[in-house]
């Protein structure tokens, strides 16, 4: 596909300039242009008001669709333990295997057998397994020419893994690798019903819009998937699979991990398992503010985040701060208190079951994502909401 | 030591707004600048050269417009200024930016190549670490700080979700950066008079010795199928009355959902 101007359509007018995403349409000579920024995104083309943008397939374009069997997920671990990003890429990956009439396999590296059988009881059909030294620690080589090898033998159709710092780091190799495409940090996985393509659909522009991606003509189609926006699967303690063990033989690093430092506390874990998640903006109006958040939270059960609005104010560290350059997280119940909602922060908590916004501003857009809101001044609002919880809880 | 600076031109993100009825970007008055986490990796290219010694040379993939954010650089310091533009590179994803910007490499000669984690307008992450795959040379992502530089190593701390982890590497390596690593610095007086009198190198798929079929669309695994406005959620309750009435219903509605 590509997208072309008619010249003799074109007038000149500009209105497609506004509509391109990339910046990729310029005037020259009187008419419009497109330029190498071009992704062919199609916005341009119903904006034009002479009809003179329009889409052209070229045949010589057509690559072989490769011969893709089977949804693969790489399972992440640190320090031997499997990630939680991995149940959630098994429950996506499971409904995307039931739509193709496929298998579901699991790719795990150092780790336990026993770690690999949580995997199965988790939902994969086959894990293929490695626990060799060289693939304990994180390095993005050995985990690159490890995983390319085994997708170069068994040619799944689909591989996920998570949008976590070392899927996105080493994934993209991989894909370099086989010549094949990646979309990054994706939020929803579909199957086009009529030609079986992954629909990859992520957040681009700072959540500003969304895009679906698809990847035609390759295989395997991979995508990294944010964390905490796919349900798990279900838990089967007595589901069977196969274990596949593999060695990493004849695979170097150029790069060695010396140390790894843990710095994180307890709250930054917390906060992306919590059930509950009392978070609040500029609109707490400073540290003191955040000690009311600090009672709500405490009667509730719950952790504390906030927006980057609080944090770059400096009233709480930025391991508390959700949104598209924090923590995504995904609670039951998230009670968001003086937060505007800039589209930053709702791609952080929109997977959130319920969403309930405290805000003075009634056209703050957080309302529009809310299940429930309150307008009004926090300062009296939360304090009686927490002394209520307590009385309600019998504590 | 040889530095090469990968950047990008981007929209101010912050202020790009979709219209939602007819699926398009308003985008009135926004401005371009320099993807603001390669203003981090142009600053550690700076350092490491002030520190190691050697050169810093930027580059870019873009239209003959992007030579305006090549210029930012120059005044800030670097060296020279590499422009990447050719139709045949239209409708680049992120495998075929990084196949070109690699081949450029290639052509061009680094020790250390240095990547902003991403840029925010796409978001991927993905194309430094593709560069240093089709260069067939080691990556570490994510780099919040610098420990070391030797003549034959370097050491740096990598950001992870749980802490850091402390990596060597040989050269070359390509690092990507993230804003923790440092402050940009400022343009100097003498660093714009020479951001306005530099010539920027430019090349064109026939200089960096490129395969035209995986240049551009050509060359693009994945494709754009479509965009579209967030999701605004439509049944949302507005609790009213007094402060006491509000809470009161709050408190019902969690009971009744069974939050408490």
């Amino acid at each position: 596909m590509l997208i072309r101007i008619d010249k003799d359509k074109c007038t000149g007018c500009e209105a497609c300039i506004a509509s391109c995403p990339y910046d990729a349409i310029i005037i020259k000579d009187g008419k419009a242009e497109i330029n190498e920024l071009c992704q062919m995104c199609k916005a341009c083309l119903s904006v034009c008001p002479e009809g003179a943008i329009s889409e052209v397939s070229e045949d010589s374009d057509q690559k072989e669709k490769g011969q893709g069997r089977g949804v693969w997920v790489f399972a992440e671990q640190r320090d031997g333990k499997t990630a939680v990003v991995s149940f959630e890429l098994l429950g996506a990956g499971r409904r995307l295997a039931s739509e193709l009439n496929t298998e579901l396999s699991a790719v795990l590296f150092g780790c336990t057998e026993s770690e690999a059988d949580e995997l199965i009881k988790w939902g994969a059909d086959k894990v293929y397994h490695c626990n060799d030294e060289i693939i304990k620690v994180f390095n993005d080589e050995p985990y690159a020419k490890l995983l390319s090898d085994l997708i170069q033998e068994h040619k799944p159709d689909i591989v996920l893994a998570g949008a976590t710092p070392i899927g996105r780091s080493f994934i993209p190799r991989v894909a370099a690798r086989l010549k094949t495409g990646l979309t990054a940090d994706c939020t929803s996985l579909d199957i086009d019903k009529e030609t079986g393509n992954l629909l990859q659909t992520r957040p681009a522009f700072g959540g500003n819009i969304m895009a679906t991606i698809l990847c035609p003509f390759t295989r395997p189609q991979m995508a990294t998937v944010r964390p905490r926006v796919m349900k798990r699967g279900e838990y089967d303690e007595k589901r069977k699979g196969a274990i596949i063990n593999i060695n990493a033989d004849n695979i170097k690093s150029r790069t060695n991990v010396i140390e790894t430092v843990k710095e994180a506390s307890e709250t930054a874990l917390n906060l992306q398992e919590a059930s509950i998640i009392v978070a609040g903006g500029r609109g707490v109006g400073g540290p003191k503010g955040f000690e009311i958040l600090f009672e709500l939270a405490e009667a509730l059960g719950a952790s504390i985040a906030a927006s980057r609005a609080a944090v770059d104010e400096g009233w709480i560290p930025y391991r508390h701060q959700v949104g598209q350059t924090g923590k995504t997280v995904g609670p039951k119940l998230y009670i968001a208190c003086g937060i505007s909602g800039a589209v930053q922060h709702l791609v952080g908590m929109q997977s959130s079951d319920i969403i309930i916004a405290i805000n003075k501003n009634p056209e703050a857009p957080i309302f529009n994502t809310a299940n429930f809101g309150i307008v009004g001044d926090l300062f009296e609002l939360i304090p009686l909401l927490t002394k209520k919880i307590k009385e309600a809880k019998g504590l | 030591m040889k530095i090469i600076v990968c950047i990008k031109q981007v929209p101010d993100t912050a202020e790009v707004r979709i219209n939602p009825e007819t699926n398009t970007l308003i985008r009135d008055g926004v401005p371009s600048i320099i993807n603001p986490y390669d203003m981090h990796a142009i600053e550690a290219g700076l350092h490491i050269k002030e520190k190691a010694g050697g050169n810093v040379t930027v580059i870019t993939m873009g239209p003959p417009q992007a030579e305006t954010a090549l210029r930012e650089a120059i005044s800030m310091g670097v060296d020279s200024a590499v422009l990447l533009t050719d139709r045949a590179f239209a409708g680049s994803d992120t495998w075929a930016t990084a196949y070109t910007l690699a081949k450029a490499i290639e052509y061009l000669g680094a020790d250390i190549i240095l990547c902003g984690k991403q840029a925010i307008d796409g978001d991927t992450a993905q194309v430094g670490p593709e560069i240093a795959e089709f260069l067939d040379i080691p990556h570490i992502s994510y780099i919040r700080k610098i420990d070391e530089i030797k003549d034959n190593k370097i050491v740096v701390q990598r950001l992870m979700d749980d802490g850091y982890d402390v990596i060597e590497s040989s050269f070359p390596v390509l690092l990507t950066v993230v804003k923790e690593l440092n402050v940009p610095r400022l343009p100097s007086i003498k660093g714009k008079m020479a951001a306005k009198k530099a010539v920027i190198q430019k090349m064109n798929a026939a200089d960096i010795k490129a395969d035209e079929n995986c240049l551009g669309l050509k060359g693009s695994p994945t494709q754009v199928r479509n965009i579209f406005a967030p999701e605004v959620k439509k049944d949302r309750i507005m609790l009213e009355g007094t402060t006491e009435e509000k809470v009161t219903a709050l408190v019902n509605e969690l009971m009744r959902l069974k939050c408490l």
